[in-house]
């Protein structure tokens, strides 16, 4: 029988020995590339061969022809099944990112989430409604609960931190009016920015950080294990049942735990008269009444409950955004809270124009 | 009857006197399990027979409170994690929702443990080869990019399997893997475990309360009940047990259907 004779020194060789796998993976794929065309692979010396090794082998054999030699059954069903799996490079990757692209969906997806925020006030309003003329339907158990949550057990750190906040507020401001010998103005100072600014404001940031966050988590992880859906099914409205305790609860508690803001707050900087600018406690408290209107407080009592409207909003919204997944959980609280407090502070200016418009300087 | 093997076969997970307690509860007691290189082995059990837990203790996730557990050779009771990591590396694990991080695509997925133990293997191999992993575990071509939350239950499994087979393992640990499929997608996952097991000549762990699945893939069946394995063998002859949970899991309406 004839046969051509290949002379051996024209074709490369590569031959490897021992384990072809994928701890071997990084020196296989060098050694393959360095080896020139044409190819013959000898896999007579392989003992050990797993798919990695296969795949590389397969791949050779795929993109530059090269021919097999020497292999056992067992490796050349290993190189079918392979073979059988490859889908040349249709796995694809995700798309790349283009920036005018991202910039339309974020806006899209702004205005959605608008109109959704608008929709799900709509049914807020709704509910509200439909409980105070059905009410029975009142969740009385959810709400006493919610108050003592978002309320009571945020006396301590609310009151820590606007005491705190009153002792900067008076340092601070007594530092600026002592150049003009005016300190005693620092209590004018301490009053009416706490009564009417900072102790909404503050409150309202910490509640939105401490209770938005809450709402979204606790609202959103019933949307994941479907919770949210066995109420509806069984024909409890989860606006009803899960949102309406927790916005009025946050609307009630709001001008409470703004008023003990305010309180805390006057208190600190009283602290900081008396052992800084020698203004005994008494005299404190009589120029406090005499300096800070009344209307500055009504200022700051009508603020609180709409930022604890606000706040509840946001965050029973962002918890019902849920869906599939639990990284939406973490996703959706964060935005919670951002867009809480970003509304929080928009409607704060708002609020400034209009009661200065009004005559309540 | 002994639930071990013959005296000279190694087998490849060797569990002795294996006891799991949770305060007061006792999950296990003095358990033995022998598991055979090469065989697919179903474990079932009643709810609460610590199926689950078994498979936790054996793969290192839950330190018994006792006993002995060794895997492809090695003991794994309180090893150090360094070393424990180089045994890891030779198993894969299916859990029962796939647990796939949600965070990155199904090839991304797949590419995770890749990275971890082999750091020098890089793109475009790496795409190649959660490439081929993804198609070996049956998903359509376009899955590699997607998330699991876009994926379909049947899907989210194959594509944990795809994880699971990422680095060639020895040995696969499959969680209730069709539980929550439809009939006709858990026979084709049924077929898909026994095609790979051939192919790439892996030893199965399955845990499953799919009876389907226990007559149409499982070499040998061990059963769980009064905190220890109570028998280990082929359904055939553990029909001939006497005992009463073996013999109203197979012989109630739903065994008697799965066996015909």
């Amino acid at each position: 029988m004839a046969s051509v004779a290949v002379p051996e020194t024209d074709v490369h060789v590569f031959a490897p020995s021992g384990a072809l796998t994928i701890g071997r993976a990084g020196s296989t794929q060098r050694e393959l590339q360095a080896a020139a065309d044409p190819l013959t692979i000898d896999l007579s010396g392989v003992d050990r061969i797993d798919t990695v090794g296969a795949w590389l082998i397969h791949r050779t054999i795929r993109d530059r022809g090269a021919s097999l030699r020497g292999a056992s059954p067992d490796v050349l069903n290993l190189l079918e099944q392979v073979a059988e799996a490859d889908r040349g490079d249709a796995v694809g990757k995700p798309a790349r990112i283009n920036p005018v692209a991202e910039l339309g969906t974020w806006a899209i997806e702004f205005a959605r989430t608008f109109k959704g925020l608008l929709g799900f006030f709509g049914a807020v309003l709704i509910g509200f409604v439909s409980v105070i003329t059905h009410p029975r339907r009142f969740r009385y158990n959810a709400v006493v609960r919610s108050f003592d949550v978002v309320g009571v057990r945020a006396l301590g750190i609310i009151g820590l931190m606007s005491f705190l906040i009153g002792i900067v507020v008076g340092q601070q401001g007594a530092v600026q009016l002592q150049q003009f010998g005016a300190e005693s103005f620092t209590i004018n100072l301490i009053g009416r920015i706490t009564v009417r600014e900072l102790g909404p404001l503050m409150t309202a940031i910490m509640v939105a950080g401490r209770s938005g966050s809450a709402f979204a988590a606790q609202i959103g992880t019933m949307k994941i294990t479907e919770e949210v859906d066995a109420m509806r099914t069984i024909g409890v409205s989860p606006i009803e049942a899960l949102v309406l305790p927790r916005m009025i609860a946050a609307i009630i508690v709001m001008p409470l735990l703004a008023f003990w803001s305010m309180l805390c707050a006057i208190i600190g900087g009283g602290l900081f008269c008396w052992i800084g600018l020698e203004i005994p406690p008494v005299t404190y408290i009589q120029r406090i009444a005499e300096v800070v209107p009344a209307t500055d407080l009504w200022v700051g009592l009508i603020k609180a409950p709409v930022f604890g409207f606000i706040i509840a909003l946001a965050g029973c919204f962002q918890g019902m955004l849920v869906a599939n997944d639990s990284e939406q959980v973490g996703l959706k609280t964060t935005a919670a809270v951002v867009q809480s407090i970003f509304l929080v502070i928009v409607i704060n200016a708002v609020f400034a124009v209009f009661f200065a418009s009004i005559g309540w300087i | 009857m002994s639930v071990l093997l013959p005296d000279g076969e190694t087998p490849i997970i060797r569990v002795r006197g294996l006891e799991n307690r949770f305060g007061d509860q006792i999950v296990h007691q003095d358990l033995d399990l022998d598991v055979r290189r090469g065989e697919i082995i179903g474990v079932v059990g009643g709810s609460g027979t610590g199926k689950s837990v078994l498979m936790r203790s054996i793969i290192g996730l839950q330190t018994p409170s006792a006993g002995s557990i060794e895997v492809l050779g090695e003991n794994m009771v309180g090893r150090p994690e360094d070393e424990a990591k180089n045994i890891r590396r030779r198993w894969g694990i299916l859990f029962q929702n796939g647990a796939l991080f949600s965070t990155l695509t199904v090839a991304e997925n797949v590419q995770v443990p890749i990275r971890e133990y082999f750091p020098f293997i890089r793109e475009p191999l790496l795409g190649e080869i959660a490439g081929y992993k993804i198609a070996m575990s049956g998903l359509p071509e376009n899955a590699g990019a997607k998330y699991p939350s876009e994926l379909s239950g049947g899907m989210r499994k194959r594509a944990g399997l795809a994880r699971a087979l990422a680095l060639d393992p020895e040995l696969l640990f499959l969680d209730e893997p069709t539980a929550g499929l439809d009939p006709i997608g858990a026979q084709a996952f049924d077929q898909l475990i026994l095609g790979l097991q051939k192919r790439l000549d892996l030893t199965v762990f399955l845990i499953t309360h799919d009876l389907d699945s226990l007559y149409a893939i499982c070499d040998r069946v061990a059963v769980l009940a009064d905190h220890k394995v109570i028998a280990v063998d082929t359904i055939d002859r553990l029909l001939q047990l006497e005992h009463p949970w073996i013999q109203e899991y197979f012989n109630g309406p739903r065994g008697r259907a799965a066996a015909a």
